[in-house]
């Protein structure tokens, strides 16, 4: 049913549509409004059976459903920036031990500075914990890649976060298709889980592997998640065959066939971006996006072959890895250097900062011309930026002032877009 | 052939499960189909009083609910000698996670099965000490509050063995540690520190708390009976005798924990949404002295010039004890025996 409604209700329904039987979260802004959707249609008995638990913590929020999913039962949760830090250790845990949970993650920033807005350093943070991770463009792909994530998790025994750009979607209400209970049921069956703890053929979880055989395992681990990449788009084509919209996927190419700029990025920027490539293109360029669904495991072939014939690829990236690169960035450049495409990060929308039009339009324009740099930020403010690195250099102890920089930057503020 | 002599209480007390009385009365651990629940094999120290308990505790536990029983475990000593894979000493459902979500997982487990109208199923929760007022507490705290349908039994021996004998706030005071070691003017660990979690746990109000321990095996079995008789969130705490962490006697591990209450050190109670029921009164009272000189984590206490000081501190918290639970009886107007 197409529906006017909030992501973050939107992704309450399609969980409830799944039929989850073990929902424990612990409130972070900016997943709340899941949560709270989620808690209402078990209270109200649209959603039932299910255990729907408040927990102490995100550590608790992981271990509940670590525990509920290892005992047979289809387990959700969800949580944001600083909640996926502290459920960290579970979080591994969880992939390890081959528990197929599916949960949200409404992307925020991780201080300190405590900020609240969106950013993605968080999921980059837990990129490599072993789970798969899928970032949507938009609130109906939020939707269609819930259900997709519980198939997908069962199929493979593996966990899935399904990563969805805080506020820019959790808060925005849009038109959304909410699959009905008959699709979702024919599309996705009861949990019938590979092992579970039971008193009639009780069985050891858990054991302690050493060097003998720890490598083994954890290789074991990769070539399970790498089976994601196949498993993946039969599992999109099998929803839209079922639902009847294309949804899902590994990577999704937007007017990039021709293209000689291609931007790459994750998540909601990409609409911003499929704008500023059709105003370019009406202006001659030739350009293109390709939103890159599965970050986790990485789609190297699919996306590869998406970027073929690019002269360059410009990421757009909403983390980087503080004293190196960006993260998408540097996988990206492993893939496509050896070609002779050239590359280019950027870093945007960092703890909830808007991705302007124009400002894309800026950096793009510099990146064809050969202006930019190998890795750039988005609208940084070079004045206060430089002021307090003299401040820095005069006393070389001496941190950037976490107290001052917003205070240069309220000054400054007129020229930020 | 020389003569013996035989009495009822072969080691001087009523630990053992005795085969002399009615078989309705025998402990769980007498009867030759005992469950065990940890079975031989496993890689424990000889004389582990956590290796005992675990035992103990679980197969009183399937006795009590038919066999049908799920335990989730804590990272530590117990989770380590039992499972090294491809190995386990496990003859029952037994999930290990983390050391500090435990009782979460537990949380998970039992949610799991009230979903799917599974009644019949128990679960237990457990982990060693550190696992239990330390890391594991915040966890252990939220399964209390919600009062979910879990028996968390913590294993004390009171630091972190597993890691080579570093302090917890479960360690005694004057106790010698890795981290705690037994040099300068306040030797071993600080006195006035560390968590009372029996009494963290009362004042929760949960349905049922207790005190246990390994020299104690009928009370020990009747109390895990009366904890799986009950619903909601319940804890048991039983004090296990660590060889290797305390620097005692692998043969002493019994006399070590039955020491530790007749002292008054560790006392034995049961504790009912938030109300003490009952004290298990000291038969043979002992000083403190008694239960420290065979630990050589105490060592420092008796060296030369010995810390009378400390010793009488120690009795001060043995006698605050006895006070608190009234263990000779003295209110009740019973007296010592």
């Amino acid at each position: 049913m197409l529906r006017q409604i909030e992501g973050s209700r939107a992704v309450a329904e399609a969980v409830a549509l799944c039929r989850p039987r073990v929902v424990s979260a612990y409130p972070i802004s900016p997943q709340t409004h899941i949560i709270e959707g989620v808690g209402s249609l078990v209270k109200s008995g649209r959603l039932k059976p299910c255990e729907f638990i408040n927990v102490e913590s995100e550590f608790a929020a992981m271990s509940v459903s670590i525990g509920a999913a290892a005992t047979g039962a289809r387990a959700y949760t969800a949580t944001s920036g600083p909640g996926l830090l502290d459920m960290a250790e579970a979080v591994f845990n969880a992939s390890g031990l081959g528990l197929p949970i599916v949960m949200t993650v409404a992307n925020r920033a991780v201080g300190a500075p405590i900020n609240i807005g969106n950013d993605h350093s968080d999921a980059m943070a837990l990129r490599d914990s072993g789970w798969i991770q899928l970032f949507a463009e938009t609130n109906q792909h939020a939707v269609d890649l819930h259900i997709q994530a519980f198939r997908l998790a069962e199929r493979l025994s593996v966990p899935v976060m399904v990563c969805m750009d805080g506020f820019i979607l959790t808060h925005s209400v849009e038109r959304v298709e909410i699959p009905t209970q008959e699709q979702v049921d024919r599309y996705l069956r009861p949990f019938a889980p590979q092992q579970v703890l039971d008193p009639a053929a009780p069985v050891s979880i858990g054991a302690m592997v050493g060097p003998e055989a720890f490598t083994e395992v954890r290789y074991l681990a990769h070539a399970r998640l790498l089976e994601a990449l196949v498993c993946i788009p039969e599992l999109a084509a099998e929803f839209e065959r079922v639902v009847g919209r294309p949804s899902g996927g590994l990577v999704s190419a937007y007017r990039s066939e021709d293209a000689e700029t291609i931007v790459v990025a994750l998540g909601s920027v990409v609409g911003t971006v499929k704008d500023v490539v059709d105003q370019m293109r009406e202006e001659g360029l030739k350009i293109g996006v390709v939103a890159v669904t599965t970050f986790r495991p990485f789609p190297e072939q699919a996306l590869g072959q998406a970027l073929e014939g690019a002269h360059r690829v410009v990421v757009i990236e909403k983390a980087f890895a503080v004293g190196g690169r960006g993260v998408l960035g540097a996988q990206v450049d492993a893939l496509v250097s050896d070609r002779g495409t050239k590359t280019y990060t950027v870093v945007a929308g960092l703890g909830g900062r808007s991705i302007p039009e124009a400002s894309l339009r800026r950096v793009l324009g510099e990146a064809i011309r050969g202006e930019l740099g190998a890795m750039s930020f988005l609208d940084l403010d070079r004045v206060v930026v430089d002021r307090e690195l003299a401040r820095m250099a005069e006393d070389p102890r001496r941190a950037p002032s976490t107290a001052r920089v917003p205070r240069d930057v309220r000054e400054n503020a007129a020229r930020i877009v | 052939m020389t003569e013996q002599t035989s009495s009822y209480c072969q080691v001087g007390s009523f630990a053992v499960g005795n085969r002399l009385v009615d078989p309705h009365l025998r402990t769980v651990q007498s009867d030759r189909l005992r469950p065990n629940a940890l079975t031989s094999g496993h890689r424990a120290c000889q004389g582990c009083g956590e290796a005992l308990g675990a035992r103990f505790v679980l197969d009183a536990a399937m006795a009590a609910t038919d066999r049908q029983l799920i335990v989730v475990n804590a990272t530590g000593c117990l989770e380590v000698f039992s499972t090294p894979y491809p190995e386990t000493a496990w003859q029952v459902a037994w999930m290990h996670s983390l050391f500090g979500n435990t009782a979460a997982v537990a949380t998970g487990v039992a949610a799991a099965l009230k979903v799917r109208g599974d009644t019949a199923t128990r679960v237990i929760a457990q982990a060693g000490d550190g696992g239990t007022v330390d890391i594991g507490f915040g966890c252990l705290s939220g399964m209390f509050e919600r009062n979910d349908d879990v028996l968390f039994v913590c294993y004390d021996n009171q630091a972190y063995m597993n890691t080579g004998v570093q302090r917890s706030a479960s360690t005694p005071a004057a106790a010698r540690t890795a981290t705690t070691e037994a040099r300068g003017r306040e030797p071993g660990n600080a006195f006035g520190q560390g968590k009372n979690l029996p009494a963290l746990a009362v004042a929760h109000e949960i349905p049922y708390v207790a005190t246990a321990s390994v020299a104690y095996l009928h009370d020990l079995e009747a109390k895990v009976g009366r904890a799986m008789e009950l619903h909601g969130a319940r804890y048991l705490h039983v004090l296990v005798p660590c060889p290797l962490g305390w620097g005692a006697a692998s043969r002493d591990t019994i006399r070590l924990a039955r020491l530790a209450c007749e002292t008054g050190l560790f006392p034995l109670f049961e504790a009912a949404h938030g109300e003490i029921l009952s004290a298990t009164p000291i038969r043979h009272r002992e000083p403190v002295e008694a239960y420290l000189r065979p630990q050589r984590r105490f060592a420092h206490l008796f060296a030369d010039p010995p810390r009378t000081d400390d010793i009488a501190r120690i009795q001060a918290i043995a006698d605050r004890n006895i006070g608190r639970f009234d263990l000779l009886g003295e209110r009740a107007g019973k007296g010592s025996r």
